[in-house]
């Protein structure tokens, strides 16, 4: 029997589809130019290319070109947002809003901009993730500049209610930036219906490379403006310096035309798949839970607790065949549980027991039957081994038991 | 992170897996750690009372691979070890024995925490301590 490898984890990063690769690849050597470079031929190829990626970007979105500024990714897009907003509007107040189950590229940058004198307001979620449209209503103030809430939350694929709260942001003459990360490309986005007005992606979340993001940032009504964080030849209009990644947008582009046809169809086949690996696992095992809401989430992703089992142990008995996280993947080297399953409520214990599953464009139903089975084989091993799993049998109230905790 | 062989092979393998009774009175029992944590270990030793030996040492540990290898292998090494021998055992012992690294070190103290446990449960259950 030939050792499979199986990759559930595309909310870390996907798979570069060979038809991006392809695309990609006349702009490393027979296009070599310099899409700034005005003068020649050379630059002219790579400027038109552009072009052309910017368009496929901005029509995925809904938004014109003019309003996609290229970045090296999300977390520079989610930086170039944060930081030029309160650079640009300070006169205007110095109180920002986010959430606690933002990205550590939203929550960190705020932790900066703090030092700087920004007031930052962290909203938290309920036991399902979504944030209380009342609460956030609440906590506007004459000096709040921005709010910024993440489309689609990476570790439970969780939806936040987008209208809603661009509602609640027009109403009140406010900016609203959304960390779109994980939902562009998978599921219906644009900013503009949607009162968004700065949003950050990433080409690698979407089956393009990596290295290469952007920032929507939005023309008209309002028309937004950023501080540059990068400073030198005053590209992408004077908002992001640096000279154009050509072939990675060429890539970016063509992902984004690729997810743009085949979204529909993708959404349903994943959330089939998503759904059948749930199943699969809840039937034959007991005390599984799903973690997040599950009416308002993206199709690919599930985020489940097995009790009485931690989350690294379990993954042990599998990673050499299945690829998956514990926590979200920029935290993975640490021991602290998840802190976004912290902040739905969960306990330490379950939040110690969750994995996250993200399925992708190249998952197959043979994969997920695979899965289901080396993970159930994994539980059990790990509940067999479990003294607290023993304990829960025997009926044994877990919360009286006096733990030396260390 | 990767793992070395050993902790994989009682990962994988692990040795003296059970439950010895807790009501038994040659029995020592050590529970340690916190599930918020994400480690609870369960160390159990069957003393011979006429040697001070150890007969037999069972475990179950929730946590982390290196935190059942941590286990696994204090067991093996408790089995046949007078109590006073046992309580020598040190954590950092484990940690060169299954080449732990840095951030798992805390699983080789809370091993030696068990066995220590464990024996004083065994010694206050029959009036030793």
């Amino acid at each position: 029997m030939s050792i499979k490898k199986v990759y559930l984890d595309n909310n870390a990063t996907t798979p570069c589809d060979p038809r991006v690769v392809e695309a990609m690849l006349p702009y490393f050597f027979e296009h070599p130019g310099n899409a700034a470079s005005r003068s020649h031929p050379f630059g002219w190829e790579a400027e038109s290319a552009v072009d052309i990626a910017r368009q496929q970007i901005a029509k995925l979105i809904g938004a014109d070109d003019k309003e996609i500024i290229f970045t090296s990714g999300a977390t520079e897009a989610d930086n170039l947002a944060l930081k030029g907003v309160y650079e640009m509007y300070s006169r205007k107040g110095n109180h920002i809003i986010t959430v606690t189950t933002e990205h550590k590229a939203v929550l960190d940058t705020c932790k900066v901009l703090e030092k700087k004198g920004a007031e930052v307001t962290y909203l938290e979620v309920g036991a399902d993730g979504m944030i209380d449209l009342k609460a956030l209503e609440s906590a506007i103030k004459p000096t709040t500049i921005l709010i910024s809430v993440m489309w689609a939350n990476n570790e439970t694929g969780v939806i936040q209610p987008m209208k809603e709260i661009g509602n609640i942001c027009a109403k009140h003459g406010i900016l609203f930036m959304s960390d779109a990360t994980q939902a562009v490309g998978k599921i219906p986005v644009n900013p503009r219906d949607t009162g968004v007005h700065l949003m950050a992606f990433s080409a690698h979340k979407m089956y393009g490379p990596k290295g290469v993001g952007a920032l929507y940032v939005s023309r008209k009504d309002p028309r937004v403006k950023v501080t540059a964080q990068m400073d030198g030849g005053g590209h992408e209009r004077g908002m992001r310096s640096g000279t154009l990644n050509v072939p990675g947008i060429v890539g970016f582009g063509k992902a984004a035309e690729i997810a743009q046809a085949e979204m529909e169809q993708e959404a349903v086949r994943l959330s089939n798949l998503r759904d059948r690996l749930e199943n699969g696992l809840k039937s034959s095992m007991e005390e599984v839970y799903i973690n997040g809401n599950i009416d308002h989430r993206m199709p690919h992703v599930t985020n489940m607790s097995f009790k009485h089992v931690e989350g690294e142990g379990l993954m042990m008995t599998f990673n050499q065949n299945i690829a998956l996280s514990s926590g979200s993947a920029c935290t993975s080297a640490s021991l602290e549980p998840s802190y976004v399953l912290v902040a739905l409520g969960l306990g330490d214990d379950l939040a110690h027991s969750s994995l996250r599953f993200s399925l992708g464009r190249f998952t197959t139903e043979e994969e997920v039957d695979f899965a289901i089975e080396a993970i159930r084989n994994g539980v059990n091993h790990m509940r067999d081994l479990s003294p607290i799993w023993e304990m829960y049998k025997d009926g044994i109230d877990l919360s009286t038991v006096v733990w030396s905790a260390h | 992170m990767a793992y070395s062989e050993k902790v994989l092979d009682h990962f994988k393998h692990p040795k003296n897996v059970g439950t010895l009774d807790k009501n038994d009175l040659t029995v020592g029992t050590g529970l340690v750690g916190a599930p918020e944590c994400g480690d609870v270990m369960r160390l159990q030793i069957k003393v011979n009372p006429s040697t001070n030996t150890i007969e037999d040492a069972k475990f179950k540990t929730f946590g982390c691979g290196s935190a059942i290898a941590s286990s696994s292998l204090a067991t093996e090494w408790l089995k046949g070890k007078s109590l006073s021998d046992a309580m020598k055992i040190d954590n950092m012992d484990i940690v060169e024995e299954l080449a732990l690294p840095p951030v798992k070190i805390h699983c080789s103290v809370l091993a030696e925490d068990a066995i220590k446990s464990a024996i004083k449960d065994y010694q206050s259950k029959n009036g030793l301590s």
